[in-house]
């Protein structure tokens, strides 16, 4: 039986990661949205640790956040440990970690959808996509509710066609307990889309009072907690420690031993799994050498005794992995209360996607998070907010919201999924972005903020804060260019006791404090006006002091890229036409029909030669083209 | 530019040699030569396989007269040098013969080729990266056999090779960097600084030696600039006709014969040198109005070498003291010329004139002290030899300016390391090295390599 359930502006399916943000963004920004999830209570489920952050992933995070998404926020108000990594590298890579009480997690962010305007929540699954004309038109639910809608944002996560991988044990499910997604994985082929198949993976979790933790090292949270969300004023809260341990050559013994019952070697899974986070089997078969890897016991809550064994990933048989588990200093007695397991699942091909998520084919039909091949809840809830904000936007007919590549890891975790694919699960790096000196995480708001405010997601309250707080920082930087240190006796002792060479001629504060040895707090003697500025303005004001030449230099870079991104590539260029490509550029070409020059250089199996020809050919074409105007044809 | 059309050019030196070569290329060309080709079996060469040699004679279709006995190499697309049909045609006849078969050819549908154009074309038809096209224009503007070899070297991708090979150790170096940020909480063996270091300072020293032959290459490429001068009547335009062997320059005994710059290329010893004779310095007024030119300025500013003549029958004069003034810190050699003669010329002042500079002593007339000079210009400039043939050179100035900005980005990282800044920043002028590198090999794409492309090519229509 179908019914006709209801009319909305944009239809969000699922609730994890990457649906909630689309969800907010869209219905925050007017639009009438509905958001699905097979079950009510996994909203923003956390079925991997309940970690978020770390390098890249953590720039991602903030990003969101200045863009006034949710995943900081939500961060903030349920972490029980927060750490900053990377602190003796440079300000681009400083990452901030949290690890948060999963439930509590996902009952804020639960509320969140609940309480915001303009959003509905249903527990239903969706099985197909309804498409009139090459538009998207509408959801069907499992039980026949029909629902018109103008935008469809999937974000199934590894819920289509999951299947869960124990040992020789294997069974239709996803992630978690909960039920799979099997019927839209169809309705996506129905309407023409390529799938791939991948793999992840989770550890077993364990129970608190097993475990002797006067054999591991513990790793305690930072004592200054630095929150996630531009708008978290001061946080004070007690946190709770994570555990470090190792695996031992008995460990690998075991593994050894099972090798031939593990899925991986026996067949029993196809997909492909990450290289980033590889189960503890792939780990000792990968690295022989290796006499042992690291454990990470991390509290999933705080009140619960279930514990995430980070680093033992597997997909071993049970028996095999309480053995296995056992054979760990400090887990020698240890009970499993969820065993580890690895789920295969479908996913869309990416380049099957525009820069902004909307699919090439199916107006109005987005994909946003691991539908797309990507890992990770961060990764997921930066595309999520994009895909919200574009279905919004394309329902207003307004311009799509694309970052590129100097602009935000966003821009480069879109870019590079649409234009490379991925042949695993991709998992965001500070690598991976060219210019990550200037997309550091601690100015993601001085990057993002005006867009979100453009958008109407930034509230104009907040957007009165940062104003200032840019404001500040640039008087801060400009008072200190102005003042002249002059080389006078008691300035020289001053140096001196800074353990700084002495000064030839008067310099500005600003050069000085390029000076590695000097830092902004220990110049006060020779600065007695100046005033007493926020934190965060501080820091602002430091790192672009002391990095000046580097961001400099960087900024030179990329803007050598965005005259490439400007060379554009015209939408019905017909590359049958074009003589001297190679075949397989001309079907790389064709295939991901690149907007850019600098985009059609990113494409692997495009080489620079195919790039001078594309050049010429576009130099040949706008020639011709300024011909005939000027011959007034 | 238009690939539709098909060309044709003598792609032989022309010379004495015996064989020359007629290459058509393009679509038409199977057909063309099918026009004015005649096998003594009466073959059809447009059925025969491709990459096939064929005998026979040259005929004019109009009146069918025999123009050439040649062998026909018939190599169809894509698997020739421009990924379009050619045709070659051998001749033997000599180099009246061999125009007259360009001639047919051109009559018969192709048109003449620019220079350049058959590299332009299977640069267009991706047959060639950037580098290789640029060293075949190289190649085709050689005024030296020398500049040929580096050429040829370049076309066959050694200077890509290189810089690829450096390219790959500065990837190594951030891809150690990369790892050490991204997995900060696993123990894997994360890269010292002194590591990064070592490899970008060997690095440095790659880029240095490269850099170095740059000024050798454009040498081995232009030819050695030497400037003949000194006051009037000292035996200049003599001196010059002597090392062409040649009466290239008016010779008189009046002062003030030679008006203009004559230049001319010689080879000594295997080295290119592109001589230039100039007009006798006369006086004060006069050289600061010559000097003055913009001409005669640029002139000085690029030569490679002055060759100061000086009149040993003469006294040393006011005017022979200006020379001072044009050496400055150039290469030079100071030459007492007309020694058959009685001396007046002082030595010794020449000597404290002159005085970190080489004097030989010769004379034109008798051909004394010539060879001296000869190898004392060999040792000056490579050492006494000339070893091109298995030597990457930079000859491309646009090579050169990549190297260079390669070599101060790496510079950038080094101070970087010295001031003990962290590992990410060392990435950001490691990256910014690779790019440069990149621009060589045409791995960047940038604005730069664009514009090289339009005007190495000049893409017209
Ligand atoms: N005896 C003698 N006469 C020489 C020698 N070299 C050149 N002469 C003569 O010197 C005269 C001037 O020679 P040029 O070669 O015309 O001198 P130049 O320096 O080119 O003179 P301008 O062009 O007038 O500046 C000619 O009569 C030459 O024959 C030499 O080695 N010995
Ligand atoms: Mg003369």
């Amino acid at each position: 039986m179908v019914y006709h359930a209801g009319c909305y502006d944009v239809a969000v399916i699922g609730a994890g990661h990457a649906g909630c943000e689309a969800a907010l963004a869209s219905a925050r920004m007017g639009l009438k949205t509905v958001a699905f999830t097979i079950n009510m209570d996994n909203i923003a489920m956390m079925p991997c640790n309940p970690a978020v952050g770390g390098p890249a992933k953590g720039h991602l995070v903030r990003e969101v956040d200045a863009l006034g998404g949710q995943i900081g926020i939500n961060t903030d108000k349920t972490f029980i440990q927060m750490r900053m990594l990377n602190t003796g590298k440079g300000p681009a890579v400083h990452a901030l970690r949290a690890q948060c009480d999963k439930k509590h997690y996902q009952k804020e962010m639960k509320l969140t959808l609940e309480i915001q305007e303009n959003l509905d929540v249903k527990q239903a699954e969706v099985v197909e996509i309804l498409v009139e004309g090459e538009k998207v038109a509408g959801v069907v639910t499992k039980t026949g509710a029909v629902f018109m809608c103008r935008a469809v944002v999937v974000t199934t996560g590894v819920y289509l066609k999951g299947r869960i991988i124990i040992g020789e044990v294997n069974y239709s499910g996803g992630p978690n307990g909960m039920f799979p997604a099997n019927e839209l994985s169809k309705s996506l082929i129905d309407l023409g889309f390529k799938l791939g198949r991948f793999k992840t993976g989770t550890p077993a979790r364990v129970d608190r009072r097993s475990i002797d933790f006067s054999k591991m090292k513990e790793q305690p949270g930072n004592i200054k907690i630095i929150p996630f969300s531009f708008t978290s004023e001061h946080i004070e809260r007690e946190q709770v420690s994570c555990w470090l341990t190792y695996t031992t050559e008995e460990t690998h013994k075991i593994i050894q031993d099972n090798l031939h019952r593990s899925p991986l070697y026996t067949g029993n899974i196809e997909g492909i799994g990450p290289r980033y986070c590889p189960s503890i089997e792939t780990k000792v078969v990968r690295f022989k050498d290796k006499p042992s890897h690291q454990v990470f016991i991390e509290p999933e809550g705080r009140d619960t005794n279930e514990m995430y064994v980070q680093g033992l990933s597997t997909s071993l048989p049970e028996d095999v992995q309480i053995k296995m588990y056992r054979s760990v200093p400090g887990m020698e007695r240890v009970e499993i209360m969820r065993p580890g397991y690895a789920i295969e699942y479908d996913y869309v091909i990416p380049t099957q996607l525009k820069a902004n998520l909307e699919t090439k084919s199916i107006k109005g039909l987005f994909m946003a998070g691991q539908i797309n091949g990507t890992s990770g809840y961060e990764e997921a809830a930066a595309q999520g907010i994009i895909a919200g904000i574009n279905a919004a936007l394309y329902i207003k007919d307004q311009e799509p919201l694309i970052l590129d590549r100097s602009q935000a890891y966003i821009g480069v975790l879109i870019d590079d999924l649409i234009t490379k694919g991925t042949d695993e699960p991709y998992r965001m790096l500070t690598s991976r972005a060219e210019y990550r000196l200037l997309l550091r995480q601690d100015n993601a708001d001085l990057r993002l903020t005006e867009i979100g405010y453009k958008l109407g997601l930034i509230s104009p309250e907040r957007y009165k804060k940062f104003e200032k707080k840019r404001k500040m920082i640039e008087e801060e930087i400009r008072r200190l260019m102005e003042i002249k240190i002059t080389p006078s006796k008691e300035n020289q002792e001053i140096l001196k006791k800074l353990g700084t060479s002495p000064l030839k001629t008067p310099v500005a504060l600003f050069e000085l404090l390029k000076r590695p040895e000097l830092e902004y707090e220990n110049l006060e003697e020779l600065d007695p006006e100046r005033l007493l500025l926020p934190e965060d303005v501080v820091e602002q004001v430091k790192i672009q002091i002391k990095y000046h030449g580097y961001i400099k230099r960087q900024m030179e870079q990329a803007k050598q890229y965005k005259k490439m991104e400007k060379k554009k590539i015209p939408e019905n260029i017909n590359y049958d036409e074009i003589r001297g490509l190679r075949n397989e550029a001309r079907e790389k070409l064709k295939e991901i029909r690149p907007t850019s020059i600098g985009q059609a250089s990113r494409i692997s199996g495009v080489n620079p030669a195919d790039i001078s020809i594309l050049i010429i050919y576009l130099e040949q074409i706008k020639r011709k083209n300024k011909e005939r105007e000027e011959n007034g044809e | 530019m238009n690939l539709e059309d098909t060309i044709a050019a003598i792609s032989t030196p022309l010379g004495e040699g015996g064989i020359g070569i007629v290459r058509i290329s393009g679509r038409d060309s199977i057909k063309i030569a099918a026009k004015i080709f005649k096998s003594p079996t009466h073959k059809d060469i447009t059925k025969q396989k491709s990459h096939t040699i064929h005998y026979g004679k040259v005929i004019d279709p109009e009146n069918n007269k025999v123009i050439d006995e040649v062998l026909l190499m018939m190599m169809r697309a894509p698997r020739t040098y421009t990924r379009e049909d050619i045709v070659e045609i051998n001749c033997h006849g000599g180099i009246v013969p061999l125009k007259k078969v360009l001639e047919t050819v051109l009559k018969n549908g192709a048109r003449l080729a620019e220079p350049g154009e058959f590299t332009k074309r299977a640069f267009l038809n991706g047959r060639i990266d950037l580098s290789q096209a640029e060293a075949v224009i190289d190649l085709i503007r050689s005024k030296t056999e020398v500049g040929l070899d580096i050429g040829l070297n370049q076309l066959q991708g050694s200077l890509s090779g290189e810089i690829k090979e450096l390219d790959r150790e500065l990837l190594e170096v951030i891809a150690s960097i990369e790892a050490s940020i991204d997995f900060p909480e696993h123990d894997i063996e994360h890269i010292t600084v002194e590591k990064v270091r070592e490899k970008v300072e060997r690095v440095l020293d790659k880029i240095n030696e490269l850099l170095e032959t740059a000024d050798t290459g454009k040498i081995l490429k232009e030819g050695l600039k030497t400037i003949i001068v000194g006051k009037p009547n000292v035996g200049k335009s003599s001196l010059l006709n002597a090392l062409l062997r040649e009466q290239r320059a008016i010779v008189t005994d009046v002062p003030g014969t030679t008006r203009d710059i004559i230049e001319e290329y010689i080879n000594i010893k295997g080295i290119p040198l592109k001589i230039i004779d100039t007009a006798g310095i006369r006086e004060t007024e006069d050289m600061v109005e010559k000097i003055g030119v913009e001409r005669t300025k640029e002139l000085f500013r690029q030569a490679d070498l002055l060759l100061i003549v000086l009149d040993a029958s003469d006294r040393f004069t006011e005017e022979d003291e200006l020379l001072t003034k044009l050496v400055n810190d150039k290469k030079a050699i100071v030459l007492i010329n007309k020694t058959d003669l009685p001396q007046r010329l002082d030595e010794d002042v020449v000597r404290k004139t002159f005085s970190n500079k080489k004097i030989i002593k010769i004379s034109v007339k008798e051909n004394i002290g010539l060879d001296r000079l000869k190898e004392e210009i060999a040792e000056m400039f490579f050492k006494g030899k000339i070893e091109s043939r298995d030597l990457t050179i930079i000859t491309n100035l646009r090579h050169k300016e990549a190297l260079r900005n390669a070599k101060e980005s790496l510079e950038k990282a080094m101070e970087t390391i010295e001031l003990g800044m962290p590992l990410d920043c060392i990435a950001i002028d490691v990256t910014g090295a690779r790019n440069r590198l990149g621009e060589i090999t045409g791995d960047t794409v940038s604005e730069d390599v664009l514009d090289q492309i339009f005007t190495q090519f000049c893409i017209g229509k």
